[in-house]
């Protein structure tokens, strides 16, 4: 068997492979199988639905001609707004995985080397079972900070400018200028850049320490039942 | 079990079985694609290392965007260098060993064809910024079901001659055959579960189990079933243990493959499944061992031949650089280790030992002995040769220990809860460092292409004989 074509093909080639892919992927999956996968409408907040209104005040003809003119009643409207607010996340996180983000940034906060101190929350399963993170965006290596609790941590303009030219923001960064997201200059988004503020601001905005993460106190009363951040993984 | 791999060399003493086995024309433009993707994969790496130290003369231009070509550098190192060199490496020694040829040299070129459109595809892709979010399968989605098939044809295509051999097979026939299976099922299994069946948690341990096969079951095994043949053909004498070499094509069989979560150690993947990775990462360490000293038997009393035999020096030094990978990686696979160094430089540094320091030299190496038997001259010069080789292994190492101290000094950094620049500032010396020693490493790959090119250029001596091997 050892030497054997079949035993090559069926045991290592074959039967091996498969028990690793079980008990290295398959079991995970059959874990969190009843963690339910969210789609983006479903991870619109009110956190990421302010942020985006206030790019709309900030840069109001960028936006008009990246999203047309919102409707003039925000009460009716916010099927319209909700609607934008997920197609921008789908479009950001394509952005930041094609620029390529995520292999300078992790989005996944872990429980050693003082991180929860740093950056909050440690990161959770069911932050990560919806459709933004097809495939999972954990990261590989670290140059600039950990983004999974960057959402509202920073003003949009912050982040218009900070992406157009970095050491505009952070003297010392040695991240890439990224000019192609704006018509000419940081107060002037295109679609694309409105797009990937709109990931950023929303990544972290699903928790309770929203926007202060690390010096978070929870109230002194009880938590109610179904708060985001007590639900079982 | 050596006896196989003379006998393919009595088949090269009758010149024309030799040629109705091999193409060397599929083996010599296999190369070529190599080469040239390493270059363009080198140029991306020196542009972001050029980034890092904020001195980037392409900035702000979206095509030339250092994060685009991070994906590019590591894409084109996996498919364009690593495969087409193994691809062309195949194409010499399975028709040799198994004393058949491939199944069809139409389909070969074929093959050849649509494997350059796969790569060249996918860096288009990554440079529009249409990249998957899959480290090291970056591939843009559509192309997956392209690259999928051509590693099917390029199974059948191998593996009929391997089917046909009768009796017991060299071990390099284990490795290859099962690493035609594994490639295949990895390629399907990273790009599309995480990508359209599972989400989440669940879909980073199968990205990590993908990182890790694509190293484990593609590389590796093609690798050393590759070194199992030019070893003891160089050394003109078999291998040293045959029960060593089945214990360590079976042991990386099992234990590999159960590797992928230690890439996502502390996330929230279940700690018992971490652990188990964590186990069977050690265990391969010390699988790889006894590899390792079975070529080290097979040397020993010939030491000297790494001197005066290059493709052999070559095929020691990744040996060497193997065992200081897999070491590393058994130590850095621990929780202990996890803590400080998960998201540094170090594993930059890991990356580059294994891949550059072990199957690049490991390539190179093959290169050398194989590309005056192709051409049927010397090299143009033997001491350019010799250039390549330190100028690759100098900088390797250097470029090797610089991130790895580096990344401890990273970690340090974050852990003490400094201001985030400061480790920005603290690694500046080591991507000083790491620059030079990376033009070192291309420099060493510029000397050999012009070595290639100036023996390309000269005439042909029709007396050339196999046996002489660059010194």
């Amino acid at each position: 068997m050892f030497e054997s074509k079949s035993g090559i093909l069926l045991v290592a080639g074959l039967a091996f492979f498969g028990f690793a892919f079980l008990s290295n992927a398959a079991v995970p999956y059959l874990m969190y199988r009843n963690i339910p996968e969210q789609t983006a409408e479903e991870l619109v907040n009110g956190n990421v639905r302010f942020q985006f209104e206030d790019l709309s005040r900030r840069y109001p003809e960028s936006f008009v001609k990246a999203y047309g003119e919102p409707p003039a009643d925000p009460e009716t409207g916010a099927d319209w707004w909700n609607q934008k607010v997920a197609d921008s996340l789908r479009e950001g996180r394509d952005i930041y995985v094609g620029e390529g983000c995520w292999h300078c940034h992790s989005q996944f906060v872990r429980p050693v080397s003082n991180e929860e101190t740093r950056w909050g929350p440690v990161s959770a399963s069911w932050e990560y079972q919806n459709e933004l993170q097809r495939p999972v965006l954990f990261g590989t290596r670290r140059i600039g900070p950990d983004l999974s609790r960057e959402g509202g941590r920073r003003s949009n303009d912050w982040h218009a400018v900070h992406l157009f030219k970095p050491s505009m923001t952070s003297t010392t960064s040695p991240m890439p200028e990224y000019p192609w997201l704006f018509d000419g200059d940081p107060s002037q988004p295109n679609r694309r850049g409105l797009a990937l503020i709109t990931y950023v601001q929303w990544l972290g905005s699903w928790l309770e320490s929203y926007p202060d993460y690390e010096n978070y106190e929870p109230a002194p009363f009880e938590k109610p039942a179904e708060s985001v951040e007590t639900r079982d993984e | 079990m050596t006896d196989e791999a003379l006998q393919s060399d009595e088949a090269l003493s009758t010149p024309a079985t030799h040629a109705t086995l091999v193409d060397e024309k599929i083996v010599l433009a296999y190369f070529i694609a190599a080469l040239t993707f390493i270059s363009i994969s080198m140029l991306g790496g020196f542009l972001m290392a050029a980034q890092l130290l904020r001195h980037n003369p392409l900035n702000g231009i979206e095509i030339f965007s250092p994060g685009r070509w991070r994906m590019l550098h590591t894409n084109a190192i996996a498919y364009g260098f690593l495969a087409n060199g193994f691809l062309g490496l195949l194409h010499w020694v399975i028709p040799r060993l198994t004393l058949r040829p491939v199944l069809d040299r139409r389909l070969s070129w074929l093959i050849f064809a649509a494997w350059q459109i796969v790569v060249l595809a996918t860096a288009v892709g990554i440079l529009l910024g249409q990249a998957q979010g899959l480290e090291w399968g970056e591939t843009p989605t559509w192309i997956d079901p392209l690259a999928q098939l051509g590693l099917l044809l390029v199974a059948i295509n191998f593996m009929t001659p391997i089917i046909q051999v009768k009796g017991p097979m060299y071990v390099t026939l284990w490795y290859f055959l099962a690493a035609f299976v594994w490639t295949f099922l990895t390629y399907a299994m990273g790009n599309f579960v995480p990508e359209y069946f599972v989400s989440g948690t669940a879909a980073g341990a199968v990205g990590g189990l993908f990182i890790h096969d694509l190293v484990g079951l593609f590389v590796t095994p093609l690798g050393w079933g590759l070194m199992y043949y030019f070893v003891p053909i160089l050394l003109k004498k078999p291998i040293w243990s045959h029960g060593l070499s089945l214990v360590g094509f079976w042991g990386l069989a099992f234990f590999y493959p159960l590797n992928g979560i230690h890439h996502f150690l502390y996330t929230p993947i279940p700690m018992f499944l971490q652990y188990g990775a964590i186990i069977s990462t050690i265990a391969v360490e010390l699988v790889v061992t006894t590899v390792v000293i079975n070529f080290f038997g097979t040397i020993w009393g010939r030491g000297r031949e790494v001197v005066t035999n290059l493709p052999i020096r070559y095929f020691y030094t990744g040996m060497v650089f193997y065992f200081l990978t897999c070491l590393q990686c058994a130590m850095q696979t621990t929780l202990t280790f996890q803590a400080l160094i998960h998201f540094t430089d170090w594993v930059v540094g890991h990356a580059h030992l294994v891949m550059f320091g072990v199957f690049s030299m490991w390539i190179f190496g093959m290169m050398t002995y194989l590309i005056p038997l192709i051409l049927k001259r010397d090299w143009y010069s033997r001491k350019l040769c010799e250039y390549h080789y330190w100028l690759s292994a100098v900088g390797l190492a250097v470029m090797a220990a610089d991130l790895i101290l580096g990344g401890l000094f990273q970690g340090w950094s974050w852990s003490s809860l400094q201001p985030w620049d400061h480790s920005v500032d603290v690694s500046f010396p080591f991507w000083m460092i790491r620059i030079w020693a990376g033009l070192s490493m291309f420099g060493g790959l510029v000397v050999f292409l012009y070595n290639f090119y100036m023996t390309w250029r000269s005439e042909p001596e029709p007396a050339f004989e196999v046996v002489a091997v660059p010194a």
